[in-house]
């Protein structure tokens, strides 16, 4: 048990260490959508409401499954898609204007 | 550990690996949509993982697959359906609102995990401080975020409410929190009192929130994001799993980046705006002394004098402000670069809270279909300001008072745009009225300034009409 908090400790600093090296070089033109991307990753609680609702046995249980399953799922699938529109709206001078926010990438 | 064990947590590492990369492509726009993408692909191949996990665990009954599923599509439709509808003027609100349901459902993962382990075998002490941390940090991020959604959206008064005794309050909240979890953490595990940590942690993202004007909207949307970035880690700690925390801590390092760059940019500590009472909302504080001579030794400019400069200009320089996003004039702006860019070089320059959120302004001209590589960062920006001809300022105010760079005053040492370098300058402003800071801009009174008083919306479009009947003719 104390080695793997000791292991999860490490995996968190080292992670915020990673973090910050790539985050730092994000340029401020995409600040917004980075924020929306990050908060798309936290999304990942999704997994814990899996979880959850896979120990659920009482009806308190369920419910809070259901809560936390509708949470991290408007997190996640939000998220990326309002990600990708705002990133799809980015576009180089020459290129052509998108057509149905389809872009060849 | 089976074969199915490892193959899903390889799996977790695969999809933090995605969610590294994905960050790093974000380093330009030219490559920002596929890491929007692998993150993506990353979060499918992590929430396949959990799936066949609990499949091959089969400890899920036929109503916890019921649940979770409409729970999850549920969610899920309504993430979208806001991602899809909003306007790219409220994407703060959204994202705040994204960061609520984030903290929020940690917030529940936490109290599922403690109501469940409570009545029977007991709690580990180490899943009991990370269960503890997360019922205080997801509560906080959860009413906070919607709180800060609500003002941003206008629900709920932008400008910092403050009344007697609500940092006492405040304080008292803080106080039964922490006891509160003391007494959770010394092995009594107790619903009651669970509730009470709850109640008071949602509690205080209230009062934290509440007395934060809207000016300061950007740091404390970054703050929480930050914020819930550590909800999510933690939650990884009580089940032990990697990807969350992995996940968790680059959102946490992310949040916690931008919000000490926005506290720079506005010059602020991070402190002083939690403290709150000091952005006022849109206008700023109308008192104070005198406006700039009293109009004495301001140049007033009308829209043809302002499209003669520009008409006759090589190269063009817009700073765009919160003035310009508030009229909603992106699109205004965005044109008369388009008829400007037949003759001129056109550049936008941007300052870090130009926008309500970082890097707002940015999305905001993008969706109006100006090309990323004419908007400049602020020390991109500074570089082109002495080979400027004209500087458009329409709606920035603090941002560009040359004040900043002597000691002794509001805005001393603020990060600001080199405007008053350019050959000339244009400010399109609704009135004399002062910034954030609450001090007389200097740029105003600079002999080569024209002060243009309009809207943005309706004075860009002047502008615009003036600009291309000179081209025409």
């Amino acid at each position: 048990m104390t080695t793997s908090l000791m292991s999860d400790i490490y995996m968190f600093v080292l992670a915020v260490l990673v973090g910050y090296e790539v985050i730092t070089k994000v340029p401020s033109t995409l600040h917004t959508p980075l924020m929306s991307a990050s908060n798309a990753i936290h999304g990942i609680v999704i997994i814990v409401a899996v979880i959850l609702a896979s120990q659920a046995r009482t009806s308190a249980d369920y419910v809070l499954a259901f809560v936390a399953a509708f949470f991290a799922g408007m997190n996640v699938v939000g998220g990326y898609g309002l990600t990708d529109r705002m990133l799809q709206m980015f576009r180089k001078r020459a290129a052509s204007v998108a057509h149905d926010g389809k872009e060849s990438s | 550990m089976n074969a199915v064990t490892i193959a899903v947590d390889l799996a977790y590492l695969l999809a933090a690996v995605g969610f590294v990369v994905a960050l790093h492509l974000m380093n330009s726009p030219a490559t920002a949509r596929k890491g929007s993408r692998l993150s993506w692909l990353g979060m499918i191949v992590a929430v396949a993982a959990a799936l066949t996990s609990v499949i091959h665990d089969a400890t899920i009954t036929t109503t916890g697959w019921v649940v979770l599923l409409a729970g999850a599509v549920g969610g899920a439709a309504v993430g979208l359906i806001m991602a899809r509808r909003v306007k790219m003027t409220d994407v703060p609100q959204v994202v705040s609102i994204f960061n609520a349901v984030g903290g929020g459902a940690a917030a529940l993962v936490a109290i599922g995990n403690f109501v469940r382990l409570s009545g029977g075998p007991g709690i580990s002490s180490r899943g009991m401080i990370a269960t503890v941390l997360d019922i205080i940090i997801g509560p906080v991020t959860f009413s906070g975020s919607l709180i800060a959604a609500g003002k941003l959206q206008g629900w709920v008064s932008s400008r910092p409410v403050v009344f007697p005794g609500a940092r006492l309050i405040t304080a008292a909240l803080t106080v039964i929190g922490v006891g509160a979890s003391c007494y959770l953490l010394a092995g009594h595990d107790s619903i009651a009192i669970l509730t009470l940590v709850v109640c008071a942690a949602l509690a205080f993202g209230i009062t934290m929130t509440m007395p934060i004007g809207g000016a300061d909207m950007p740091v404390v949307v970054a703050l929480l994001n930050s914020f819930t970035g550590i909800a999510v880690a933690i939650a990884g700690f009580v089940i032990d799993n990697g990807g969350l925390i992995i996940g968790g801590a680059l959102v946490g390092a992310s949040g916690g980046i931008l919000t000490v760059l926005m506290a720079q940019a506005m010059n602020r500590s991070v402190i002083s705006v939690m403290l709150g009472g000091f952005g006022t909302g849109d206008s700023g504080p109308a008192a104070g002394p005198a406006a700039v001579g009293a109009g004495a030794s301001i140049r007033r400019i009308s829209a043809e004098d302002a499209a003669i400069q520009m008409a006759y200009a090589s190269k063009v320089i817009i700073v765009p402000g919160y003035g310009l996003a508030a009229a909603q004039a992106q699109h205004e702006a965005a044109e008369l670069a388009a008829v400007l860019a037949e003759h001129a070089t056109v550049l936008f320059a941007i300052h870090p809270v130009a926008g309500r959120m970082p890097g707002h302004m940015n999305v905001l001209l993008a969706e109006a279909n100006v090309p990323y590589t004419d908007l400049k960062e602020m020390d991109a920006a500074n570089l082109e300001f002495p080979t400027a001809d004209v500087a458009l300022v329409v709606g920035a105010n603090d941002v560009t008072n040359p004040a900043a760079r002597r000691p002794g005053n509001p805005v001393s040492g603020m990060p600001i745009l080199n405007v008053d370098q350019a050959k000339s300058v244009i400010v399109i402003k609704r009135s004399m009225g002062h910034g954030y800071a609450g001090i007389d801009n200097e740029l105003y009174i600079d002999p080569k300034t024209g002060m243009f008083f309009s809207d943005a919306k309706a004075g860009l479009g002047e502008i615009i009409a003036s600009v291309k009947a000179l081209v025409a003719s």
